[in-house]
């Protein structure tokens, strides 16, 4: 198929319909056909139409106007073009006004109705490539923007639908690339504090003064070069959120002033006498062990536990490798809308190397070689060659162990990751890891271990 | 792989049968085979419009060598319809079996112009190619030079090349390919 967009042609007339859907076919769209207004209804809340071609006369109680109307309801961005044999001033009048973009008699010049498609399908193209955009531009990121099928990841998402609308103070872990911005964003906008503003401030790439400049604001002539009064993100977090990147990396000056932030939600600007009260969210990431760093005496341990009250861990990509086709396939949808290219699928071939990656920069690392895929693609399916700058690096990879692995962790691991390969062939997993097959099953049980 | 049958609807002068015969071999190659015509089943005509039903003739042609799996190019004089367009040159099963193709529209003298037997036979062989290419799996393609770019008007047949462009070329290679190493589609 040369196009995405789906269109519904609705008659009861089959020979209508199905005649109108192999025409519609050989212009490379994916059809659908209905009989009825209630199948019409059906179909639209399980499939998502560009357009609807549908027949004004139909027999069964639901007459055109009213399918479309009910279509609407469920679709309200569909485009509906009406069709009938007898036009009146009336119906047509009645159609365009219920929300139809045209009413046609048939027959049709097959010009007319090739111009029609064509300029709906162009509207819908930049419709949705605005979509993106607009997406991308303001990153307001839902829940169900978040494209996974992971148990621990639903699980993950079902803890941040329930905490979006609380006031505590979340904490996300996860390795470098593994989203935690992104989940940060779906807290924020899923939850009661969508409408004022996410502020995310990455605490790694500022030197100690000038971060609590940013994080509290000054006082002018707090210090050379502060002309003017500033507020700083905090501030400009009120009834919203502020996203602290990297927390781990603070001075232990700052983490001070942090924790009195988060005990008594007041502070003062840098050079200011006057207290600023905020109410703002805090969500803080780290890639690092904080409780680590509490041991080592590197990171307080009142600030830990205040930041800490809801624990996020996102696992990497590695370790969800059955979202990787998901995500790919999400990627090449997207990328394809922003670098105007027209890729369909990818090559079994090619999700091959895509599972068999390590991918230690994560899913941003997924992105980044799907945009580069995609750019140097020629054909409309991404093949094995187009990802043959993976092989590369595939072999002088370096595991990374997250801390506090156990050789039993890296064992579950290697037996998961073996069993998905062999999607869930026990003795053909047994035999790639050099074990006997009865002993693999013994390990399957002991690490509870849910097999394909 | 089937063998490739050149079937006309109703009275079809030979010389155009032949014509698209040879056009469909030198496509699909594989040798056709001329059918003796089948008659006009009367329920295909729509009298008001004097038209008859593509869809229809279509079904007529579905029997045919459908136990051999053989590609199945019906030719007719008569005018196509769909209910809700106004006419048809042609339409074919996207990546199936049957094609049909049309000579009145592409004969000048529908459009009140001199009979000219040189033009109605290249505006044939770019109709058989389309309908042909439909069968390969092919849709409509935005060269409009190539023979499968959409021809909502006998302007648009006459500014294509009775050829497919280099990219529809490569499938139905490909598509051809697979008929030949035993997959039928």
């Amino acid at each position: 198929m040369k196009s995405h967009w789906q269109i519904l042609v609705v008659d009861d007339e089959s020979v209508m319909a199905e005649s109108m859907a192999a025409w519609l076919r050989e212009d490379g769209y994916a059809v659908d056909t209905a009989a009825s207004g209630a199948e019409a209804v059906a179909l639209a809340r399980s499939n998502s139409y560009a357009m609807c071609f549908v027949d004004l006369k139909m027999p069964g109680g639901m007459d055109g106007i009213e399918t479309m109307m009910e279509v609407k309801k469920i679709q309200p961005e569909a485009v509906v073009i009406i069709i009938t044999a007898y036009a009146t001033v009336d119906t047509a009048i009645a159609a365009i006004k219920e929300g139809a973009l045209e009413y046609i008699v048939k027959p049709c010049n097959p010009e007319e109705i090739s111009i029609l498609v064509q300029r709906t399908i162009k509207v819908k193209n930049l419709q949705r490539e605005n979509e993106i955009l607009r997406k991308k531009l303001s990153r307001k990121y839902h829940v169900h923007d978040i494209v996974t099928k992971n148990a621990r990841m639903q699980d993950l998402l079902h803890l941040t639908r329930e905490i979006a609308g609380l006031r505590s103070t979340v904490l996300i872990r996860g390795e470098s690339g593994t989203g935690k911005e992104l989940v940060a964003r779906a807290i924020h906008f899923s939850g009661c504090r969508a409408k004022a503003r996410f502020v995310a401030v990455s605490c790694a790439a500022l030197a100690e003064t000038l971060l609590e400049s940013e994080l509290f604001g000054y006082e002018k002539g707090a210090f050379t070069g502060a002309n003017a009064q500033s507020k700083g993100k905090f501030e400009l977090a009120d009834g919203g959120t502020i996203f602290l990147d990297e927390v781990g990396d603070i001075s232990p000056k700052l983490q001070a002033d942090l924790l009195r932030v988060l005990q008594e939600r007041r502070f003062f600007r840098v050079g200011g006498n006057e207290e600023i009260r905020v109410d703002a969210r805090v969500i803080a990431a780290t890639n690092k062990d904080l409780a680590k760093l509490v041991e080592e005496g590197t990171f307080r341990d009142d600030l830990y536990y205040r930041l800490n009250v809801i624990e996020i861990q996102i696992p990497p990509l590695r370790e969800r490798r059955e979202d990787i086709p998901m995500l790919a396939a999400h990627f090449v949808d997207r990328l394809n809308h922003e670098l105007g290219r027209a890729v369909e699928c990818l090559s079994s071939e090619a999700l091959r190397v895509l599972m068999d990656h390590n991918w230690p920069g994560n899913v941003r690392e997924l992105e980044n070689a799907i945009e580069r895929a995609l750019v140097t693609c020629r054909s409309t399916e991404l093949t094995r060659d187009d990802f043959g700058f993976l092989g590369q690096s595939r072999n002088s990879h370096t595991w990374v162990i997250p801390p506090n692995t156990t050789l039993a962790d890296i064992e579950k691991q290697a037996i998961k990751v073996t069993l998905e390969r062999t999607s869930g062939n026990v003795k053909e997993a047994a035999a790639i890891l050099d074990i006997d097959r009865s002993t693999l099953y013994e390990k399957i049980k002991r690490y509870e271990i849910a097999r394909a | 792989m089937g063998d490739l049958l050149v079937v006309p609807i109703g009275e079809v002068e030979n010389h155009w049968l032949q014509a698209a015969a040879a056009c469909a071999e030198a496509m699909l190659h594989m040798p056709a085979q001329l059918l003796n015509p089948l008659p006009v089943p009367p329920s295909a005509l729509h009298a008001q419009r004097n038209q008859y039903l593509s869809t229809s003739l279509l079904e007529l042609l579905l029997p045919v060598g459908r136990e051999r799996g053989a590609r199945v190019l019906g030719v007719t004089e008569l005018d196509l319809f769909i209910p809700i367009l106004t006419f048809m040159f042609g339409q074919a099963q996207l990546g199936g079996r049957l094609a049909l193709v049309s000579l009145a529209r592409i004969r000048p003298e529908f459009y009140r112009f001199p009979p000219d037997p040189a033009l109605t036979l290249e505006r044939l062989r770019k109709e058989v190619r389309h309908e042909l290419g439909h069968t390969l799996g092919l849709v409509h393609c935005g060269d409009a030079r190539c023979a499968m770019s959409l021809s909502n008007s006998i302007v648009q047949v006459d500014a294509k090349n009775d050829s497919l462009c280099a990219s529809c070329l490569a499938r139905s290679q490909d598509h051809l390919r697979a008929l030949q190493s035993g997959g039928n589609s």
